[in-house]
């Protein structure tokens, strides 16, 4: 039995599926209700996920690449329905690119916040997202946004989100430190995420990173063949 | 004008055959009869003020103000037709709580400057439209701290986002001139209206580049300005309005508001003995000699 529409946090009848955010039923692709997270440290912050994406019990991609670049040194990453995600991060795109050329300087992760959430919160009723914004510019450093799913901002040290994130919540409270090094800040969330992997059901295949300081933005690879130790930066 | 009789200066959106627009041109005459308005571009904020003359014995003193606050960090003055400078100052208010409504945060003195420009230039462009009678003088103060998203709930880290890059450029104040032709400069000191020359000299002598001036030292320049630009017009009696918008530890705390009666009344006194006192400070510097 699929939960009907509008309900949420309903057991399927395999006792597995977890319906989080109150897709359609028969809605395909609802990708990454799985772990992504956020977290700021020394140099900047860091943006984490998993590449599990779900339809159901079949893993419909199991090397989704759920961190999304919106500007130069803002990320996202998205969390609810694909495709709500997607278009509205592609809208916010657009916007901080518009803002970039018009006022001849590059948006702060606030202006990418506030646009997430204005769309987020007015159309609220048609919208499946969790969104979590990690930006770095450098009059305010590395910031990190949450907007679950009514379309509220939450400015917060670290962020966690999706439906592995619920076993974390007590590693990363324990864990997350003020001015961790960008070493300590790789290792706190690639370890936070291999726990989400471990626990969720739904949360699995590779672990990706986006560091993001004043020396721009870094992508990182960790792979489930060698227990999540490597390869590290890919680009 | 020699193309007078021509028929090129009555509408927009015909260029001359030497590639004028006279309807600019005659928008700028009518800006050249206006009250005297300067901007200074102070170390720790802006300052507006402008010369308004009385028209009438009727008219309440204070009343009928000149300088208008556009959001809580902007204020615009403007030389010309009056009505056409509450037209503009409406629209900027209009551009400044629509860039809340998406940015939920404070519009830029610059961004402000240039959706005004871009607005301005569009009366130009038609036939049906004349341009704006006014030139106008926007000040501002871009905030120097930190700010939130409007709205936002939480802080992030206690120490501070990481890798903020310390001392980095932030906030400070904005000046920028708007004239009917819809262009815009950003300036240190700003003059328009019909005393504007003499103004202008008067600026240019406060070495303003430098960025030494204060904020309550602007404020008595900017009286004695409008009191210098108003000597070809003594005939006519006059009010003086100020503004000024201080960075966030000074006396208006980034917002735009009016200078304070007793400050101004102060700064028109300097004004009055600056104007008068060319002989009395020989006379003075006389006496000293004689000690």
């Amino acid at each position: 039995m699929v939960a009907p529409h509008g309900v949420t946090g309903m057991l399927g009848e395999d006792g597995i599926h977890v319906d989080m955010q109150h897709l359609k039923s028969g809605e395909v692709n609802l990708v990454p209700v799985q772990p992504g997270m956020a977290i700021n440290f020394k140099d900047g912050v860091i943006l984490g996920a998993d590449s599990r994406t779900t339809t159901g019990a079949y893993i419909a991609n199991r090397v989704t690449d759920k961190l999304t670049q919106v500007h130069d040194t803002i990320w996202c990453c998205r969390s609810g329905s694909a495709a709500d995600t997607q278009a509205v991060a592609d809208i916010v795109s657009y916007h901080l690119n518009m803002y970039g050329v018009t006022n001849n300087e590059a948006p702060s992760t606030q202006v990418a916040a506030s646009l997430f959430q204005e769309l987020c919160y007015e159309n609220k009723e048609m919208l499946s997202a969790g969104i979590i914004i990690a930006g770095y510019d450098p009059r305010h450093g590395g910031q990190v946004f949450s907007i679950p799913l009514g379309g509220s901002l939450h400015k917060q040290s670290f962020a966690i989100g999706g439906s592995g994130s619920t076993y974390i919540y007590g590693y990363t409270d324990a864990h997350w430190r003020e001015q961790m090094t960008e070493e300590e800040g790789i290792d706190f969330v690639r370890n936070a995420l291999q726990e989400a992997i471990k626990w969720d059901g739904s949360s699995g295949g590779v672990i990706r990173l986006v560091v993001l300081t004043k020396k721009g933005a870094v992508r990182h690879l960790y792979l489930p063949d060698n227990g999540y130790t490597g390869p590290g930066v890919t680009n | 004008m020699t193309s007078i009789g021509t028929g090129y200066d009555l509408s927009n959106s015909v260029f001359s055959p030497d590639g004028r627009n006279f309807q600019v041109e005659y928008a700028v005459k009518a800006v050249e009869n206006g009250g005297t308005a300067v901007g200074i571009r102070c170390k720790d904020g802006v300052v507006l003020a402008v010369e308004k003359i009385i028209t009438s014995k009727l008219l309440k003193p204070g009343a009928n103000k000149r300088i208008a606050t556009v959001d809580r960090h902007v204020g615009i003055v403007s030389a010309g037709l009056v009505p056409d400078g509450r037209h503009f100052v409406s629209r900027a208010r209009d551009e400044a709580s629509s860039w809340r409504g998406v940015y939920k945060a404070p519009i830029p003195t610059n961004a402000l400057a240039n959706r005004l420009g871009g607005y301005v230039q569009a009366y130009t462009l038609y036939s049906s439209v004349r341009p704006f009678g006014v030139t106008a003088i926007v000040g501002g103060w871009d905030s120097e701290a930190e700010l939130a998203v409007d709205g936002q709930v939480g802080q992030g880290p206690n120490s501070g986002a990481g890798g903020k890059v310390e001392g980095a450029e932030a906030g400070g104040p904005g000046l920028y001139m708007i004239e009917p032709s819809g262009l815009y400069w950003g300036y240190y000191g700003a003059a328009t209206g019909k005393g504007r020359q003499a103004a202008k000299a008067e600026l240019e002598k406060l070495d303003l580049s430098s960025g030494n001036l204060s904020l309550a030292d602007g404020v008595k320049e900017a009286a004695r300005i409008i009191y210098v630009a108003h000597e070809d017009s003594k005939d006519k009696e006059f009010e003086l309005e100020m503004s000024w918008i201080s960075s966030l530890d000074g006396p208006t705390k980034g917002r735009h508001e009016e200078v304070p009666k007793e400050l101004r009344e102060e700064a028109e006194k300097a004004a009055k003995r600056a104007l008068e006192g060319d002989d009395d400070e020989e006379e003075e510097k006389g006496q000293a000699m004689e000690e």
